[in-house]
């Protein structure tokens, strides 16, 4: 009886969770234009997706952004918690937390702050929001996620590795490569992904900083789309973004679960 | 005797403010096989990294082969290490493991495979060179981490406790093999342990440390039998030591009687320590003995007894062929060769400490930090006192009941209670403490004064603090 009305809680559960996915996949297939009648199975809305210009090109904007954002917050991002471990520790709690406030900022402050900066900065250098504003803003609220998945594994790991590299005749660069990035990489790797995702469906942030430019992303696009009756294809759309992103999740988890029997492997020994 | 390889001059070392090495200076011999010997705390594996150029010194200077290697990185230094926890690169397998520093150098690939399995002999790890780090025990990865090191040909090999953590016999074999490898290899081992027996067994040169200082150098032999002070003395053996005082030339006392000795050259009736090893105790009808005692305790240890028995207040370690029951009473003969007699590490038998009435009957010491008030002490304001605190009237208390705080230096069980001295932070200076607990050396300690039993005399201008 018990076990059963847990089933039965924990299926409430992944309805509430699912149910509005399900009906959106579900609508996509539809034949009518209606959000409420079912009149027939078709393809047709996937076809115009992939035929409007607009939003063609709003995703490429999108991933664009997403990729380069995400490697380059990974790079800057992955090198801070290097330098960011090595600090002595009052000057490292102080950091850490400077680095925790774009964590904890609501994005709509995040998004108005960087405007103002911006405009601040284009005015006097001349130029225009756009694409280069939205990057540097993915980047920076990016960064932080991507410290704080890195720092954890330098501090598991042991910090003579890094000296027995240099003994064995490894400059430091070289140390760094060779030894503690192998060490740290799945926190890197997930750092990344975090960074790639947040970047996929930011809207708050890039509305603001994207100024009155052409360049424009997804969850941008369809918000101006939304303002006149909305077509399925956006069903369509979203629902292959919901696939990409169970993939990329599918993807980490099960290589969290390896790497995680791998451990244990190594600590039963 | 073979040319020096490495000299350390006048090495000071601190982390966070804190001295860990003062005024170090070592000469090491090539070839030679020097363990660095002390307590946790003390030092040896700073002056390990300092060796290695992972540590660099604040002053002085690494001599390496007559070239100045202060300032030279670790990788351009002929010389490896075995780190503590093997520092094994877990995404590596064994055989890149050890050919990590000759892929560094760029050899010919059959050169690294021909290198790397000759190494794998050398430890006894024939046939391991696909295995996972992972899948390796732990006396398994000790062997990889020394091939790791070795097969870079270095003139010296530190090796930072590299058997803290295998069992007792897997030890003991691995000290013979290390012993052999240094032999065989022709190379300078320096070798990092807290373990004395290691450190004699396996050593041609033992360097005693405590707190940032070097005590003593010598073979085991001269450590074993001449120890220099009582620290070393300590540390080496399950020495009995004591206070006594030096009545002349050739006559000590302490534990209540006076004892013929060898020993010359004290000042009279000044303190000094004196050191009888265990064995040297000869077990004898009470109507024989120099002196008698009750028997406490009797340990069975295989080859002999050891024996704790109480005379006149002291308690003495006594090892014996023969067992005398628990409560019995025993005399015991000592040989005046075997009463060795050392200056003690703390100057006299008193702290000496200077303060300044700060109000009526009021005393002012320790650097202003501890104050007391005591309605025997009349004397006018301002003016300067001479304080003698004995060692008995000191006790290690929990911080919140504490006067002062002191960097424990050393701890030497006196044979009724424990000798420790303390860097006392507050007047920059060590201070004595006679104590009935254990503590842990190079901690810090809170301690708090008995103020009743403090003398108080006025003295003028000597003394600042």
């Amino acid at each position: 009886m018990k076990k059963l009305f847990s089933r039965f809680y924990m299926g409430l559960i992944f309805l509430f969770l699912y149910a509005p996915i399900a009906v959106l996949i579900f609508f996509s297939f539809n034949q009518s234009k209606s959000r409420s009648v079912f009149t027939g199975f078709t393809l047709n809305w996937y076809r115009e997706m992939l035929r409007d210009d607009m939003l063609m090109t709003s995703l490429k904007n999108t991933l664009i952004v997403a990729v380069l954002s995400s490697v380059i917050a990974t790079l800057i991002g992955t090198l801070a918690a290097i330098g960011i471990s090595r600090m002595k520790k009052r000057v490292r709690t102080v950091v850490m937390n400077v680095t925790y406030i774009p964590v904890i900022n609501p994005d709509i402050v995040i998004g108005v702050s960087m405007m103002l900066l911006f405009v601040l900065g284009t005015r006097l250098l001349g130029l225009e929001l756009g694409f280069w504003s939205i990057l540097i803003a993915h980047i920076t609220f990016s960064l932080p996620y991507v410290i704080l998945n890195v720092l954890p594994k330098l501090r598991q790991m042991d910090h003579n590795l890094y000296e027995a590299a240099l003994d064995l005749g490894c400059r430091r660069h070289q140390a760094i490569w060779k030894v503690v990035l192998p060490e740290i990489l799945p926190g890197v790797v997930s750092g990344l992904f975090m960074a790639f995702t947040f970047s996929l469906d930011d809207f708050i942030v890039t509305y603001f900083t994207s100024g009155s430019s052409s360049f424009q992303t997804l969850p941008i696009t369809i918000y101006s789309m939304t303002r006149k009756p909305v077509s399925p294809k956006i069903n369509a759309m979203f629902t292959l973004l919901f696939l990409v992103v169970l993939l990329i999740l599918i993807f980490v988890n099960l290589r969290d679960s390896r790497l995680e029997k791998r451990e244990q492997e190594r600590s039963s020994i | 005797m073979e040319h020096e390889i490495i000299r350390l001059e006048h090495i000071d070392v601190s982390y966070d403010g804190e001295k860990v090495l003062s005024d170090l200076n070592l000469s090491i011999r090539d070839r030679e096989f020097v363990t660095l010997l002390g307590p946790s705390g003390c030092g040896k594996t700073t002056t390990l990294r300092c060796i290695g150029g992972f540590t660099r010194p604040e002053t002085g200077k690494v001599w390496f082969d007559g070239q100045d290697i202060t300032d030279l990185p670790p990788d351009k230094r002929q010389v490896n290490t075995v780190f503590q926890r093997y520092a094994l690169f877990p995404h590596l397998n064994v055989f890149d493991n050890i050919a990590f520093g000759l892929k560094l150098k760029k050899l010919p690939k059959d050169e690294i495979r021909q290198r790397v399995l000759q190494m794998l002999e050398l430890v006894n790890l024939k046939g391991f060179d696909r295995r996972r780090i992972e899948q390796l025990s732990g006396g398994q990865q000790q062997r990889v981490a020394i091939a790791r090191a070795l097969i870079n040909r270095p003139r010296v090999l530190l090796l930072d406790e590299p058997l803290g953590a295998l069992d007792l016999k897997l030890r003991k074999e691995m000290q013979t093999e290390l012993k052999m490898i240094q032999k065989q290899m022709g190379i300078t081992f320096v070798y990092v342990t807290h373990d004395q027996e290691e450190a004699l067994t396996m050593s041609d040169t033992v360097v005693v440390m405590n707190d940032g200082e070097i005590q003593q150098i010598g073979t085991p032999e001269d450590i074993y039998n001449e120890p220099k002070n009582a620290f070393v003395a300590d540390f080496i053996g399950d020495n009995n030591i004591f206070d006594g005082i030096m009545r002349r030339d050739f006559l000590v006392s302490f534990g209540g009687s006076d004892w013929d000795c060898v020993d010359r050259g004290f000042p009279a009736d000044g303190p000094v320590d004196v050191v009888i090893r265990p064995e040297d105790v000869k077990v004898v009808p009470t109507q024989q003995g120099m002196v008698c005692g009750v028997v406490e305790n009797t340990v069975f240890k295989g080859v002999h007894y050891e024996m704790t028995v109480e005379i006149n207040g002291l308690h003495w370690v006594i090892q014996s062929t023969d067992c005398a029951p628990v409560g019995s009473t025993i005399g015991i003969q000592v040989d005046p060769n075997e009463i060795h007699i050392m200056e003690k590490l703390f100057s006299g038998d008193k702290n000496i400490c200077y303060g300044t009435i700060t109000d009526a009957h009021t005393v002012s010491f320790f650097g202003g930090e501890v104050s007391f008030t005591r309605p025997d002490i009349d004397l006018p304001k301002g003016s300067r006192v001479r304080l003698t605190i004995s060692p008995h009237d000191i006790e290690i208390v929990s911080a919140d009941k504490s006067h002062a705080v002191g960097f424990l230096e050393s701890v030497v069980y006196k044979g009724a209670y424990n000798e420790c001295i303390l860097y006392a932070y507050a007047i920059d200076a060590p201070i004595m403490i006679y104590s009935q607990n254990d503590e842990q050396v190079a901690t810090d300690i809170p301690f708090r004064f008995d103020f009743e039993k403090i003398e108080v005399v006025p003295c003028d201008g000597e003394g600042q603090s």
